[in-house]
């Protein structure tokens, strides 16, 4: 309980953290930048939109506390204002639709490479130092440091445009329309392949080192000779003994994984033009939509932060000890 | 560790002398590259990337963002690496390109890294209240996702001058290397020879400087060169979304301008190829050689062989010892 509390009031702090962030930022930066948005846009809004867009970013004689109430009580009725490029739509409408995207995007790529990785490093420390095990951790190395935005336009390249194997945009054929049925979801998942692969290539070399040198730690560990000296087969060591205790440190591996794959989405549906948040982000910065951007910004890391929490829960679940001392 | 592995080859290492933790880990680092084959692959890169940017004037043939070359052209004996869209010569460009793109991650590297130590290792030295409030600041920073905060940054600041970008990557990439560092030192600050050089009335500097650092120099060299990785992808990231100086030539630049300038239109290749590389390959050659300091602060992670004869002995006895229970 008390494990679940302080998790609970670390996500309460970091969420605070982000939200003054959001609010910090415009007024920290030399010469408001959103003046020049509301210069911009000034023929397009109406007097009380932007009005509103003053308030929210700080062009007022308001004091800076004032402001800061302002904001948060705004922030706490779920007021994002409005977009200037999808004028008169809410930000909230625009998040609405395209962070089911992301996270679909983004989930099922973090899953398949969190596996993928794991079970690539549990073999690679049954081999270590042997050239599976060589090949393997550079390899992965390597893929770890292509850049996402590279791996996409080169699959782009070179499946979409020469082979004409896979869509070159957007995540849905255009002659559909979004509906729970079989058809459409079989063009959502085809649209989504490259995306998908660009995340996870990169993503695997992060999971597998980790798991690896934790099973080569666990290897080294003397409950793993006793089993080997009474005889359980290797296959049975390296699974039943040493994985499933290697796996333990690899939960807190996700923090870290979330960041680098938020990081690699945003870059990844801006290639592909996948509607997601990432998209809508680069959206906003090329139109110096500050209200949208403020939005996205805050909506990407609140869901970082819950699922953050919502990994050190499981952490605490399936390690005793993590709730005694508590993970960092 | 490392004390025990120093063998008459290495006769010139002072064994005795003070600062014989520091040499065990900057030599015992070096010892291990020499070595691991891995290392030495990735130093070899790291020293041909370092003297691309170094030499850039001299090797590059070409202005990189001179455009009175034919446009479009596959690569050939005039334009090694072809030429974009806008008759530019990419070779030239690959080669500018590694030389800014380097100053950035050092230079952002350098700067997150500071971040790092101040934050992370000297509260954590001191303990109590302030580094409670310094760790809770750091796990903080390291769930906010990192490219969306510098994302945002950019947009606002309105400058992409390099100094800029290093300063906003910099300012951005500490908090997970801080972190590790605070828990180095707090392994490393009641250690019995930190405690040796208290009881003798050493300062909390002198400590610091001449019994913690030189433990950390691996961990340290290896927070840096993570920095460095970091650094280049965030800048080539930013640079992607039309947030960096795209008048500059930077590996990040190159591949901006290949996606907006029609290079998968036109099937030119050779256009988006160099760029990506370049920070591919520039980043193996970090974590390879990463590897090797891995060895050194893991002993564990460098033994051919979980069981050796002692180790079989001794599982014998454990074994011997439950059946008479």
């Amino acid at each position: 309980m008390r494990y679940i509390l302080d998790r609970l009031g670390f996500l309460l702090i970091s969420a605070w953290a982000a939200v003054t962030i959001n609010f910090i930022l415009p007024r920290l930066m030399p010469g408001n930048p959103a003046l020049l948005m509301v210069d911009r846009y000034q023929g397009e809004l109406g007097p009380r939109a932007l009005a509103a867009i003053k308030l929210q970013f700080g062009i007022t004689s308001q004091p800076m506390l004032t402001q800061y109430w302002h904001y948060l009580g705004n922030l706490l009725q779920g007021h994002l204002g409005i977009s200037l490029t999808y004028y008169p739509v809410s930000v909230s409408h625009i998040i609405a639709t395209s962070l089911p995207w992301t996270l679909g995007l983004a989930g099922t790529a973090t899953v398949i490479a969190a596996i993928l990785g794991t079970l690539l490093g549990i073999f690679a420390a049954w081999k270590r130092n042997l050239r599976t095990d060589s090949i393997l951790t550079t390899g992965t190395t390597f893929t770890g440091a292509i850049p996402h935005q590279y791996l996409g336009l080169l699959l782009l390249l070179i499946l979409s445009y020469h082979f004409h194997w896979f869509p070159v945009a957007h995540s849905y054929s255009a002659s559909m329309t979004p509906q729970w049925t079989f058809p459409f979801a079989e063009t959502v998942v085809y649209h989504s392949l490259l995306p998908a692969v660009t995340i996870v290539v990169p993503g695997l070399g992060g999971w597998l080192l980790h798991m690896r040198n934790n099973m080569i730690q666990t290897l080294g560990d003397d409950y793993i000779v006793f089993a080997q000296a009474k005889g359980v087969s290797p296959r049975g060591v390296m699974l039943r003994h040493a994985a499933r205790n290697a796996l333990l440190p690899s939960v807190t591996n996700f923090a870290m994984a979330i960041g680098f794959v938020v990081g690699g989405v945003l870059l990844v549906e801006v290639v592909f033009s996948y509607p997601g948040v990432g998209y809508q982000l680069f959206t906003a910065v090329q139109n110096e939509d500050y209200p949208l951007m403020q939005g996205l910004f805050l909506i990407i890391s609140l869901s970082v932060l819950v699922l953050n929490f919502l990994v050190d829960l499981l952490y605490g679940l399936i390690d005793p000890r993590a709730r005694r001392t508590g993970v960092a | 560790m490392a004390e025990m592995t120093v063998n008459d080859t290495n006769k010139d290492l002072p064994n005795d002398s003070p600062h014989r933790a520091r040499t065990s880990s900057l030599f015992g680092w070096i010892k291990v590259m020499k070595k691991n084959r891995k290392a030495q692959v990735g130093f070899i890169i790291f020293v041909g990337f370092i003297l691309v940017g170094i030499l850039a004037p001299v090797i590059a043939r070409y202005s990189p963002t001179a455009t009175n070359f034919p446009p479009l052209e596959p690569p050939n004996a005039q334009h090694w690496f072809g030429t974009t869209g806008l008759g530019q010569d990419v070779y030239a460009q690959f080669v500018w390109g590694t030389r800014s793109s380097l100053i950035v991650g050092f230079g952002a590297s350098a700067i997150s890294t500071l971040f790092a130590v101040v934050i992370g290792m000297y509260p954590a030295y001191w303990g109590g209240y302030l580094d409670r409030v310094m760790a809770t600041f750091t796990n903080v920073f390291i769930v906010i996702p990192g490219l969306p905060l510098m994302i945002v940054a950019a947009a606002y600041v309105h400058d992409s001058s390099t100094l800029t970008m290093m300063v906003i990557i910099g300012l951005t990439g500490w908090a997970g290397r801080a972190r590790v560092l605070r828990a180095q030192i707090l392994t490393l600050r009641n250690r019995e020879f930190v405690w040796a050089a208290r009881l003798t009335g050493a300062s909390d500097r002198r400590i610091l400087v001449h019994e913690i650092l030189p433990n950390m120099l691996s961990l340290f060299m290896a927070s840096l060169m993570y920095g460095i990785l970091g650094a280049i992808l965030a800048e080539a990231g930013l640079e992607f979304l039309g947030l960096g100086n795209l008048t500059g030539v930077s590996w990040g630049s190159m591949l901006y301008w290949a996606n907006n300038g029609g290079a998968l239109l036109n099937g030119a290749w050779w256009w988006l190829l160099p760029g990506g590389l370049g920070i591919a390959m520039f980043g193996t050659s970090l974590a390879l050689m990463n590897f090797a300091l891995d060895e050194v602060t893991n002993p564990r992670l460098r033994q051919m062989s979980t069981l050796s004869r002692d180790r079989i002995v001794r599982a014998w006895h454990a074994l011997r010892g439950e059946s008479f229970q």
